[in-house]
């Protein structure tokens, strides 16, 4: 879609356009620019001389068994923060959408903790499984479980999923209650006369219904369990124990700014963008078909 | 006609309040360690009611915060929270600002290079920080922004998101009034302030709760480039205090500040709800 009616002048729009382009290019193009590069390149051990390499940092990466571990850890991780987060928020939405009044209410006492820091949320969750002073290890020990994520791997990963999933909840929670007071009243009804249950109702009316949201939640859960949970490892485990939490993310943070390995960590980079590029493709394309629907 | 059933009714109640309870059960918990004294919150098991220290704990936390380390000085969780604050109004507005007059030009203006610094804006969706880490951190060492306030919030503030959301509200505004406006004898920049900005109000606002809470809750960014103990954001800040190594951690100190880490945000989310719903359902993301 296009204007019609526009302004016509020389300068302005350049100048309208600066800062942002400005921007961008500095602090978005230029850097990306760079890790390619860097992705070819080989440094020696004191950072005088580097040498292009052509592939030889990606062959490196895809031979070396620590990132092919942490790319396994990553796919777990997503798959199980979007099961949890989105399987939880469909669960209580549909409730929500049940009770006539209140609806909203429930909204409120749910969406907070989309406000709270993936960081700060890891924290929380960090007090309650303190293996020393937490509530839950405690119970655990009632039941003969015995917690420690700081040894235990299986556990450390248990522990960061379900603070990024709680984290996520409320969003999908959100979009979920819309996606289903969206759905009109006479489809409900008309399965409830021809004698379906709320069991069947659900599987055959609403959930058939709610795809399109379903889809467009489940590409940003994986973007979120991708991206935006690096504060939750880094607060909670730092990657540990043994590099069992130790995503993607982490490791390229950890490999290029702890461990200084710039060829290596340029090719992670660029990896992962091109994890990125694909999602968003994935999204924008869904986005636009939901625009006809 | 769709059953309903009193018993029904109840059970789906009591599913959803246990839902509440479980999403805020770890703030509960949170809180009762930041009103009690260290020896009760490290026996086992923790008490689940709050205790009687909560003005102390939290006037030592906003105080002293962190305390005094190898070569730094201590800094209290009241000037973390004002840098925190400080990022994520800068955040904020600057995205803000520079977005909406970048849609303006895309949209009210037909010139060369039009789409292709349209793409260009669109290229900054593909790669966030987390994925160009080091050539970012370069850069900003490069132009000597690291330790800085500047160096916080003005690499975060391009945005595709919210220039594509005003240029969909832009889209959506009748060419009549545009046509109206010239006839009026207003320039661009007159129409753009007088017209356009009164008509996107409620889409800033919705933006600027997203955006506050966005900038707010930074983590990585903050961490790669201050290195300054007075620049500390609170979320940070907590995580410095939770590394002791052997000792223990001061954990009623540490959850306070948790506390006054989550308030603000929490506030703003809660406060405005509607504006926050919009913003999100708005920009997508």
């Amino acid at each position: 879609m296009e204007k019609r009616v526009v302004f016509k002048h020389p300068v302005l729009p350049y100048l309208l356009l600066a800062p942002q382009i400005v921007i961008t290019l500095v602090f978005f193009i230029w850097p990306a620019m760079q890790a390619m590069k860097q992705s070819l390149m080989v440094e020696d051990a004191f950072g005088l001389s580097s040498e292009f390499v052509w592939f030889d940092n990606f062959v490196v990466l895809f031979e070396d068994p620590l990132y092919l571990e942490s790319l396994w850890i990553t796919a777990v991780f997503s798959v199980s923060v979007a099961a949890l987060a989105l399987s939880g928020a469909l669960y209580l939405a549909v409730q929500a959408d049940r009770v006539i009044n209140g609806a909203l209410v429930y909204r409120t006492l749910l969406i907070w903790p989309y406000a709270i820091a993936p960081a700060v949320a890891g924290v929380l969750w960090l007090l309650l499984f303190n293996p020393t002073l937490g509530v839950l290890p405690y119970l655990m020990r009632g039941i003969g479980l015995d917690w420690n994520h700081h040894v235990n791997g299986d556990q450390a990963m248990a522990l960061v999923v379900i603070a990024a999933a709680w984290k996520q909840l409320p969003y999908n929670f959100l979009f979920f209650l819309a996606g289903m007071q969206a759905i009109p009243r006479s489809l409900i009804e008309a399965a409830a006369i021809d004698g379906a249950g709320p069991m069947r109702r659900f599987w055959t009316v609403v959930f058939p219904l709610l795809t399109p949201t379903t889809f467009f939640l489940l590409v940003i859960n994986v973007v979120y369990a991708f991206f935006d949970t690096f504060g939750i490892i880094h607060a909670v485990t730092s990657g540990g124990p043994a590099g069992a939490t130790n995503i993607l993310v982490y490791k390229v943070f950890n490999d290029g700014f702890i461990g200084l390995d710039l060829g290596g960590s340029a090719a992670q980079s660029v990896v992962l963008m091109g994890i990125v590029i694909t999602l968003t493709v994935i999204q924008f394309r869904y986005i636009e078909r939901k625009v006809h629907y | 006609m769709v059953e309903s059933r009193r018993w029904l009714i109840w059970l789906t109640h009591g599913i959803l309040l246990l839902g509440v309870a479980v999403v805020a059960f770890p703030i509960y918990v949170t809180f009762v360690a930041s009103t009690h004294s260290l020896q009760d919150v490290v026996q086992s098991p923790m008490p689940v009611l709050p205790g009687g220290e909560l003005v102390a704990n939290y006037l030592q936390a906003l105080a002293e915060g962190l305390g005094e380390g190898a070569g730094t000085q201590s800094i209290g969780a009241g000037r973390m929270m004002l840098n925190s604050l400080v990022m994520a109004l800068g955040i904020a507005f600057g995205k803000i600002a520079i977005s909406i007059i970048a849609a303006f030009a895309i949209v009210y203006f037909r010139f060369p290079f039009r789409m292709a610094a349209f793409w260009l804006i669109f290229f900054t969706l593909m790669l966030p920080v987390e994925v160009r880490i080091l050539p970012t951190y370069q850069v900003v060492a490069d132009l000597g922004m690291l330790d800085s306030y500047a160096g916080l919030t003005i690499p975060l503030i391009a945005s595709a998101t919210a220039t594509f959301m005003f240029r969909q509200v832009f889209l959506a505004v009748p060419d009549e009034l545009t046509e109206a406006a010239r006839i009026d004898g207003a320039g661009p920049l007159r129409f753009f302030w007088d017209v356009l900005l009164p008509l996107s109000r409620t889409n800033i606002a919705a933006l600027f709760v997203i955006l506050f809470i966005y900038g707010w809750n930074q983590y990585l960014w903050p961490l790669l480039i201050t290195t300054d103990q007075s620049l500390l954001t609170i979320v940070i800040g907590i995580n410095r205090m939770l590394e002791v190594g052997d000792d223990q951690a001061e954990w009623q100190i540490v959850m306070a500040t948790t506390m006054l880490a989550m308030i603000p945000p929490i506030l703003v989310v809660v406060a405005m709800q509607k504006l926050f719903v919009k913003g999100l359902v708005e920009t997508e993301k």
